[in-house]
């Protein structure tokens, strides 16, 4: 396969980037050894800073989340919820904190609003009645999914440009100070393919260092996992976070129709064995009880984590680490077609898909300009199916009887999965509910899969896109990669949830038996019928 | 609060096993009283499993599905020797299963025990299922399966988790020759269709007619057909053979995701013939009440309505299963705990040791191990190792040692246990 550019990472700054190049005219390919946003992007708060959480340590990084955070509100609105929100202290946190960071917004030229503590009170009720002070600011939400994905599909309206899921970049061959062949290996088939691009870019967020090594180029990269809960639902309108230096459990954010506590730090060598722990879910909680006594009780239906990609500047821990974005043109290493941009936050995923994009256009002798500054991202109608409570409102308008809800917890209809599979199946020739799950809100509510993986696949396997055991195969994928962000929050409810699930799944449906695409063939074994 | 109900037993809980308890101590002349939440039996897949699986020992291996049920359990309990099934001789089980079924047959729900065999029958996801004793309606299933008969699964349009073609294509490699066909449900409005509501629907003889019409050219040459579990709420073996004759082929069910009809059927049978049988049952209601001195007889209060009742019993039988049926309690930071008495809890260490790191694990999860420890009349061990109070016993999953999930073990362990703690308290009887 040939192709102008190829991206290797489908996460915000990947999908950004190939819609920045498609802008200028640039067509590109993207390899992904996942999905869109299997990465960091799919593992974050989905907070649109408004920079208040990085004045005290990083005014830099703090300056650039409010201006692209305000660019993303005005170009790509479907994607956010402009909620507002709130820092807030509690009796025994640091009151010198308190008094330095309205200074420190000003610096950063963040809009601060300061509050009584009575006041932020009756704004979000869950607050603890031992708030000693609040200020306002202009955080907002932004929904990452939907985000990656309209990237992805006004890319391939511009310029088609196309995405290869499931497909890991292996190798790296290097002639001349150029990058003239990529090497790829598909993680569902083992198929080998390669590559050539006259520009590659790396766009692998915590496994920049590894893809760059393959090019025989350094990045010290600095992997920091971090954990968030979330909730059954919705417990506060803001966003809050806790007005201390960034810690564990500071920040509880809104993410629709259910509410995300975050987060924790732990260095991990190795990005693809992330998990969230038992540990770290009880660190996050017993954290942020001081600020939300409530969350005592709260019910949690899931835990999950990413990995910040950051770039190690010699010791320290990860919170101390810049929250600033890289970007390396590898000439150091003698190369003069292949970059890597890592480091930033998902806030910044604008700013630095144009800075790479500035680089590989030069490379490349294209002159057009950047145009996402300006230019409103389009709203693309399969992608809608990711916004909580979109599929609730439509049942509600429509009340199609013949269109049974696959999906009970968050209402996503028949019809739901068959527009993905219609729009977006070009993509997934061999559909992983997985797949579906991360293009709707499949598996997202209190059942967290365990009924509706059941139903959907049926469906599919009724709309005839499952013709062999394959299908039972995607459902235990789908199901064990459910149960990683169970496990760490199986208490009270959720625990009994998870019984149930077990009790179908295993108990039933025996899932747990075997792999069913090494089934005998028919009349080979004639044991399983006696 | 109305004169206190003195009883010889009081059962608390209404799965399986509280059930199958409340019909061995009622056939022994025991008085009895008996509450719990109703859910827990509907949510059953209605086939009784003594043994269907062994899980793997060590790393690496595989669970192993289990053909003859009897013979496996030696191997089991070199494995597990703290199953409750260490208790038990495989012959109580069987006989415990038997009354159990007699029970049933009388309530117009025969099921049929495969002797030395497990059955093997189809789940709706397509996979097979091992499994000891199954209602009748499904048994020319297995059968066919057996005999690689060809067949035709049919799915009900508009009824979600379903799927003919899942079955067929998974089941091709054992099963060859098997057909699908889909149908509208006659008389049914459209949109979802519950398997309730069919199962109802299909009470009514012209329903069946209608059903026949529409199913006989889709069908075509297979000898048996298979609907999802929707033969009518009672007396399905009688809708299964009119439906047979009317299509001219042995019909057959496959369970359904709960809850399903078979469960459903089984809550009403038992819920239905219990109070004639003197035992008074309070559905959707809560027994509680503090452990009593030794030597006392437990005073417990029916709570859930507005009238509370008192019940004054020798006995307690404690079938209050695990944390579905409410019998366990699991919260964050704190070991898990027994209920109603706040009994020890053989369990785990810390809430990282509840569960493996990979879901499907061959080994299966040690949060489902954890439970009460018993003696061998099986009484509940207090703190110190003897047991709680002499007239206090517990059967069914609430039991330590098992995983019933991945055993398939549930409904034997319920009966088998109830049984043998109901004996335990009317020796001789
Ligand atoms: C816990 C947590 C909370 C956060 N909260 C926020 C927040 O609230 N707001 C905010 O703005 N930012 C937040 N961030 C930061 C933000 O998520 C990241 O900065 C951003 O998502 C990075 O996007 P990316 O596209 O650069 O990297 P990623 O999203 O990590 O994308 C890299 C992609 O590359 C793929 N890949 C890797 N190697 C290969 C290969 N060899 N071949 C092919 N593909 C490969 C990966 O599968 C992955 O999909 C948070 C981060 C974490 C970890």
């Amino acid at each position: 396969m040939r192709t102008d550019v190829l991206i290797i990472g489908a996460g915000a700054t990947g999908t950004g980037l190939a819609r920045d190049l498609a802008l200028r005219g640039v067509s590109c390919v993207v390899v992904e050894t996942g999905d869109v946003n299997s990465g960091a992007s799919g593992g974050n708060h989905g907070l649109l800073h408004s920079g208040g959480r990085y004045v005290s340590n990083d005014t830099e990084a703090a300056r650039e989340c409010r201006e692209e955070g305000a660019l993303i509100k005005r170009l790509a609105p479907q994607c956010v919820e402009d909620c507002g929100g709130l820092f807030v202290a509690v009796a025994g946190d640091d009151e010198r904190f308190v008094a330095d960071y309205p200074g420190w917004c000003a610096a950063a030229g963040i809009e601060v609003c300061c509050l009584e503590p009575a006041e932020a009170r009756a704004m979000e009720p869950v607050l603890s009645p031992k708030v000693i002070a609040a200020f306002a600011v202009p955080d907002a939400t932004i929904d990452p999914f939907r985000l990656a994905l309209e990237n992805m599909a006004h890319a391939h309206a511009l310029t088609g440009c196309t995405l290869l899921r499931r497909t890991r970049v292996t190798g790296m061959d290097v002639d001349a100070g150029r990058v003239v062949r990529v090497h790829t290996v598909n993680t569902v088939s083992g198929e080998a393919g390669t590559i050539e691009a006259a520009q590659v870019v790396s766009a692998t967020g915590a496994w920049a260092g590894r893809v760059a090594a393959l090019a025989g180029a350094h990045i010290p990269m600095l992997c920091s996992q971090g954990t968030l809960l979330v909730t059954h639902e919705r417990m506060t309108r803001r966003v809050v976070n806790r007005l201390r230096p960034p810690g564990n459990g500071d920040i509880l954010v809104p993410g629709g129709t259910v509410s995300i506590l975050g987060t924790t730090s732990v260095t991990v060598d190795d990005p693809d064995r992330a998990r969230p722990t038992v540990a770290e879910a009880d660190e996050n909680l017993r954290q942020a009880l001081p600020m939300i006594p409530s969350l005592a009780y709260t019910r949690f239906v899931r835990a999950y984590c990413g990995v910040r990609p950051l770039i190690s500047a010699g010791g320290g821990d990860g919170r101390a680490v810049s929250r600033g974005f890289m970007l390396y043109d590898h000439t150091d290493a003698g190369l003069s077609n292949f970059c890597s941009v890592t480091g930033g936050k998902l806030t910044t995923f604008r700013l630095m898909a144009e800075k790479t994009a500035d680089l590989v256009c030069a490379r490349l002798g294209v002159t057009a300009p950047c145009r996402t500054r300006t230019e409103p991202l389009p709203a693309a109608p399969a992608c809608r199916w990711t916004e909580p409570g979109f599929a609730p409102r439509l049942w509600a308008q429509r009340h199609d009887a013949d269109d049974p809800l696959l999906c009970e917890c968050e209402m996503v209809p028949a019809s739901a999965v068959d527009s993905i599979m219609n729009d977006c199946g070009q993509q997934f020739p061999d559909p992983g509910l997985q797949a579906l799950g991360k293009r709707s809100r499949i598996g997202k509510g209190s059942c967290q899969g365990a009924f509706c993986g059941v139903r959907v696949a049926a469906h599919l396997y009724d709309t005839g896109h499952y013709t062999s055991p394959r299908g039972l195969a995607r459902m235990r994928e789908f199901f064990t990669e459910r149960f990683k962000g169970q496990r760490p929050i199986l208490w009270g409810p959720q625990l009994i949830q998870a019984e149930l699930a077990e009790a179908l799944h295993c108990g039933l449906l025996g899932l747990e038996l075997g792999d069913p695409e090494a089934a005998p063939a028919a009349g080979k074994d004639e044991e399983a019928r006696s | 609060m109305s004169t206190p109900l003195r009883c010889d037993l009081a059962i608390i809980g209404t799965g399986l096993a509280g059930m199958a308890a409340a019909v061995f101590a009622s056939s022994r002349g025991l008085s009895v009283a008996q509450a719990g939440s109703t859910g827990a039996i509907s949510y059953t897949s209605g086939v009784f499993d003594v043994l269907g699986a062994l899980p793997a020992v060590a790393q690496g291996q595989p669970a192993r599905p289990v053909e003859r049920p009897f013979e496996a359990l030696a191997e089991l309990l070199r494995d597990e020797p703290g199953h409750p099934y260490a208790l038990l001789d495989p012959e109580d089980i069987r006989l415990a299963f038997h009354e159990v079924m007699d029970f049933l047959r009388e309530a117009g729900l025969p099921y049929r025990a495969g002797g030395e065999k497990n059955f093997l029958l189809p789940t709706p996801a397509g996979t097979l299922k091992h499994s000891w004793c199954v209602p009748e309606t499904t048994l020319p299933g297995c059968e066919a399966l057996a005999e690689g008969a060809p067949a035709c699964i049919v799915a009900i349009e508009g009824m979600k988790g379903f799927s003919a073609r899942q079955v067929a294509v998974n089941l091709a490699p054992y099963w060859p020759g098997l057909t699908t066909a889909r149908v509208a449900m006659p008389g049914h409005p459209g949109g979802e269709v519950y398997p309730e509501q069919v199962a109802r629907m299909l009470e009514v003889p012209a329903a069946r007619r209608a059903l026949a019409e529409a199913l006989a050219p889709l069908v075509g040459p297979a000898r048996v057909v298979g609907l999802p579990a929707v033969l009518g709420m009672h007396r399905p073996g009688d809708v299964a053979a009119d439906m047979a004759r009317l299509l001219g082929r042995a019909v057959f069910e496959i369970p359904t995701m709960p809850p399903g009809v078979p469960g459903i059927r089984l809550k009403e049978a038992f819920e239905g013939l219990l109070p004639g049988r003197g035992v008074a049952l309070f559905c959707q209601q809560k027994l509680v009440g503090p452990l009593p001195a030794p030597g006392a007889p437990f005073r417990l209060r029916v709570t859930g309505q507005p009238v509370e009742h008192e019940v004054l019993a020798d006995r307690v039988l404690l079938c209050s299963g695990r944390f579905l049926g409410g019998g366990l309690g699991g919260l964050r930071g704190r070991p898990i705990t027994e209920t109603v008495f706040g009994l020890p809890v053989a369990q785990p260490e810390d809430r990282s040791g509840w569960y493996r790191q990979d879901y499907l694990d061959p080994r299966g999860h040690e949060v489902h191990r954890a439970g009460l420890r018993v003696d061998a009349a099986l009484r509940p061990l207090g703190p110190g190792g003897a047991p709680a109070h002499e007239g206090l016993f517990a059967a069914g999953s609430i039991l330590a040692g098992q995983d019933w999930i991945r055993m398939k073990c549930g409904a034997g362990v319920a009966i088998a246990t109830a049984f043998k703690a109901v004996r335990a308290m009317a020796p001789g009887r």
